[in-house]
């Protein structure tokens, strides 16, 4: 279901072709990173700390070496040694210990052999000896007064200290007076949340094959959500320069912001290039589990004052973020993403702090969902304190053009209004909340982001199309650039191949991220196109002798003053004679990325003797700006919302008292089944983006936000127990409604 | 020169109609022969350990995840991959419906979802969205929110059924 604010209409843009990549996929032929075999190709098998801190004494690799099969063993002393201070420092040490294991998991050697049997074989027969140092696991225990420090190389950020601390980074902005707006305030609510860490859970495990060959040049074929990333992060791990190094894509299995880093590629080109063989390196999911990954555990205290009338006077929240093992900015964006509501008086305290836990990475929207969670859950509280409606609440406070972000800047044009709109209006909203049941809304924010994007158009002699970017495809992007190519030039959408190039074949492209490759990728996509159409204008007026400037681009065709057409296959039949092969390559760097807001609303009934929750409907609206394939925007919704869902109900990072995860293997983490759950309806909202030529806001993210705190309320509403710590599972929540306190 | 390894077993099985045999250590599961040794690189592994269902294959028409299976014990049996589900260059309906209903974004868990799917409407033609939701129930897909995937089933099975009758 669309809900249409978008005056244009299009003739591809907004349809839904069959993806180009999908034959593959449902055959079994795609190919995935770990389906990708070399000749004479090791396999590669990683050794992991089991301790959650220690210094690494020694590593005597002798009898793994003798072992049959092995070819090479490497260890942190075969790595570049990076100064602290280098961007890639943090992530070139997680994916190989120097001098200390700062996690259980933490990759301390790694050796390729003849068979994966073999290596594994050899990896349990490196012997390390470690000296165990005082573990930190929390968040609390790192904050505590004289803790023992988890990462001696940790600096807070930008704070100039020379010392190292636990605090990875220390940032707060507000704005007008926080007293004022409190006393001004007829109702002021303040709670403390908790979440604990999860995982973006790709069913695709990390995998890559590199092969190095004798010219000390390395070929990766990697999964990842941007390869010239892999190229660049490989390069600075070894102290190598970028043009030793081609990428190619894999299919990619997943990524949901977990695959924009990397743990593997750098440990596999050194162990081919010890071995002069390929070598193949594959996460089991328990090293997915135990040693990728996870989006931060927090704690939050977040207190909003309002008047009596529902306006919203005040803000104040301090933001604790887990980075795990190293620093990240994790805090600071789920700070920033508090931008939902017209706050006269803001303050926001944002804390990244270090712990002896598996490094942090990026999920979907990083930090956004933990922060609504508690924003969100203070403001349906408001509306039920007033006895208004939710949704008018954040309707009256809702931000819209021009209105201050968390940062200060202004919005531009957004469709926060609309997206609450559509959800006042649907038909779930409209209808009455089953018996027994309780019903919750809540609204999320993500900001997008633009970055540096590459796109080649090839016109083939027969007319048809190649698209080409940098861009891996994770959700259905590739269809997505042959829908946008498809409407500049006028040529039918199957005519057009989009692939995805690999890094010497394709201009320099940002990872897949920030929701942006469908508006920044795009973009580039139809630059190209349209600096295309200039040059089949030119070839047709060559053909027909007519001045170019009485040629127009109409439907696919050149059109010579008002009459004489020509198509593309004309055209390009005729390219060897009028000046060559047709080609058009745009670069950018895009701006003007458009947040993407959307709303939720949740019925669940909740089984008092279990504390089970049981999601009997549920309902998604997203403002898409346009939707190019209204199907894969549905996904993306449907997708991110479940996420949510899981991390709401279900996930959790369980560790034990030595910081060793508890609950490594999909059966204990346990993520939402199709049994779990109603179908997801989902709403696409289309307030146009203007800064993209069809519209477009990116739509990746913004879904996983509104979950948590949907469900919380409704759990609310069904049960009258407000859940502040995360997940909101059976036993908890069971604890807290017999105890009629928090679980 | 004295063997480090033992010698493989080989084992002789039918694999999407075709009789095949192969070598594979005792202790090979049968997903690492099935990609390794027979180059079948549909059926995924996403854990290992039998909670995730990217394995998915039918051994003489029962769902089972390759992961959880030993490769001697496939010998003598009939075992359908991903790879076998077409007809020559037509698509099962299932494939057919998850392309033409988005069912799938990454794609990583299709191949198992095709296979748990064909299982289910190979023994009950006409399910409900609770059956079809507890069918697959085995099968993880991370992606999608499985919306698009039961809905892809339930035309599968309309489109099945109208072409029995
Ligand atoms: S790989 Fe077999 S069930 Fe996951
Ligand atoms: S489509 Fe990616 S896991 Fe299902």
């Amino acid at each position: 279901m669309t809900v249409t604010e978008n005056p244009r209409t299009y003739k591809y843009v907004g349809t839904r072709p069959v993806r180009h990549d999908g034959l593959d996929k449902v055959t079994g032929k795609a190919r995935f990173a770990a389906d990708l075999d070399m000749t004479g190709q090791l396999r590669a098998a990683l050794v992991r700390s089991p301790h959650a801190h220690a210094r690494i004494v020694s590593i005597d690799a002798s009898k793994a070496e003798a072992m049959p099969g092995v070819k090479a063993v490497v260890t942190g002393a075969d790595f570049a040694d990076l100064d602290p201070t280098h961007p890639e420092f943090d992530m070139a040490v997680n994916l190989m210990a120097r001098g200390e294991a700062l996690y259980n998991g933490h990759v301390v050697a790694a050796v390729a052999a003849v068979t994966a049997a073999q290596a594994a074989a050899a990896a349990a027969a490196v012997e390390v000896d470690y000296e165990p140092l005082p573990a930190v696991l929390t968040i609390d225990e790192a904050i505590a007064k004289g803790a023992p420090i988890a990462n001696t190389t940790n600096r807070t950020l930008f704070s100039g200290d020379a010392e190292p601390s636990n605090l990875a980074s220390v940032n707060e902005f507000g704005r007008g007076d926080i007293e004022a707006g409190f006393e001004a305030a007829d109702i002021i609510i303040e709670r403390e949340f908790r979440t604990a860490a999860v995982h973006q859970g790709y069913i695709e495990p990390h995998a890559c094959v590199a092969d190095c060959g004798q010219d000390g040049k390395a070929v990766i074929w990697a999964s990842s959500q941007g390869h010239f990333a892999v190229r660049s992060k490989t390069a600075a791990a070894l102290g190598w320069s970028t043009d030793r190094i081609k990428v190619i894509p894999a299919e990619i299995g997943g990524g949901f912001g977990g695959k924009t880093t990397i743990y593997l590629e750098p440990v596999a080109v050194l162990l081919s290039q010890k071995a002069a063989r390929p070598v193949k390196l594959v996460m089991s999911r328990e090293e997915v589990l135990r040693a990728t990954g996870p989006a931060p555990a927090t704690k939050i205290t977040a207190k909003i004052g309002a008047t009596n009338d529902g306006e919203i006077t005040t803000l104040q929240s301090t933001m604790y973020f887990d980075n795990g093992s190293t620093k990240g900015f994790s805090a600071l964006t789920g700070a920033m993403s508090v931008a939902s509501y017209k706050l006269p008086n803001l303050e926001l305290h944002a804390i990244g702090t270090v712990t002896n836990t598996a490094r942090s990475a990026a999920y979907r929207a990083p930090s956004a969902p933990q922060a609504a969670f508690a924003v969100e859950t203070l403001i349906d509280e408001l509306a039920q304190r007033l006895g208004v409606d939710p949704i008018d609440l954040r309707l009256q406070n809702a931000v819209v053009e021009g209105d201050a972000t968390a940062m200060g800047m202004p919005h531009p044009k957004i469709g926060f209004v609309e997206t609450l709109e559509a959800i006042k209006n649907s038909d779930h909203y409209n209808s009455p909340v089953p018996e027994g049941a309780g019903r919750g809304v809540a609204t999320g924010f993500w900001f997008n982001i633009g970055e540096q994007s590459s796109a080649t158009v090839n016109l083939n002699e027969d007319g048809t199309a190649t698209v080409v970017t940098g861009s891996p495809d994770i959700g259905g992007s590739r269809a997505s650039m042959a829908l946008m190519a498809a409407e500049e030039l006028g040529l039918a959408v199957d005519r057009i191949t989009p692939i995805v190039a690999d890094t010497e074949s394709v201009g320099f492209t940002d990872i897949t991220e920030g929701s942006r490759a469908t508006f920044a990728t795009g973009m580039a996509v139809v630059n190209a196109c349209r600096e295309l159409i200039e040059e089949l204008k030119q070839r047709a007026a060559t053909i027909k002798s007519a001045d170019v400037e009485r040629v127009e681009w109409v439907d696919g065709a050149a059109v010579i003053e008002g009459e004489d057409r020509l198509t593309i296959p004309e055209i390009t039949a005729m390219a060897k004679n009028t000046g060559g092969p047709l080609t058009a390559t745009a670069s950018l760097n895009a701006a003007g990325a458009g947040p993407s807001f959307a709303v939720h609303v949740a019925d669940v009934a909740v089984d008092e003797e279990t504390g089970e929750t049981t999601i009997l409907r549920y309902t998604a609206a997203q403002d898409a700006g346009t939707a190019i394939h209204p199907s894969y925007v549905e996904g993306q919704i449907q997708g991110g919302s479940v996420q949510g869902i899981g991390w709401a109900l279900n996930e959790e990072y369980i560790y034990d008292s030595n910081g060793v995860m508890e609950n490594a293997g999909f059966l204990d983490y346990r993520m939402p089944v199709a049994s779990d759950l109603p179908m997801i309806d989902a709403i696409i909202v289309e307030v146009p983006n203007p800064s993209h030529p069809y519209g477009v806001r990116g739509v990746g993210e913004t879904g996983i936000v509104p979950p948590i705190p949907t469900l919380a309320n409704a759990i609310a509403a069904a049960t009258g127990v407000r859940m502040t710590s995360l997940p909101m599972s059976p036993p908890r929540l069971l604890a807290a409604i017999t105890g009629g306190a928090d679980g | 020169m004295p063997r480090t390894h033992a010698l493989r077993t080989q084992v002789q099985c039918t694999v999407n109609g075709d009789e095949v045999d192969f070598l594979c250590a005792d202790e090979t599961s049968l997903l690492n022969a099935l990609r390794d040794e027979l180059g079948l690189t549909g059926v995924k592994e996403g854990c290992g350990t039998g909670d995730c269902g990217a394995c998915t294959i039918l051994v003489d028409g029962k769902v089972n995840c390759a992961c959880l299976m030993f490769a001697p014990e496939a010998e003598g049996s009939s075992i359908l991959t991903v790879e076998g589900i077409a007809q020559g260059d037509e698509l099962h309906p299932l494939q057919q419906t998850f392309l033409e209903g988005a069912a799938l974004q990454c794609g990583v868990c299709t191949p198992g979802f095709l296979v748990a799917a064909k299982a289910l409407l190979d023994e009950n033609s006409d399910p409900t969205e609770t059956e079809i939701r507890y069918a697959l129930a085995g099968n993880l897909c991370r992606c999608t929110g499985y919306d698009k995937i039961i809905r892809a089933v339930q035309e599968a099975a309309v489109q099945l059924n109208g072409a029995s009758k």
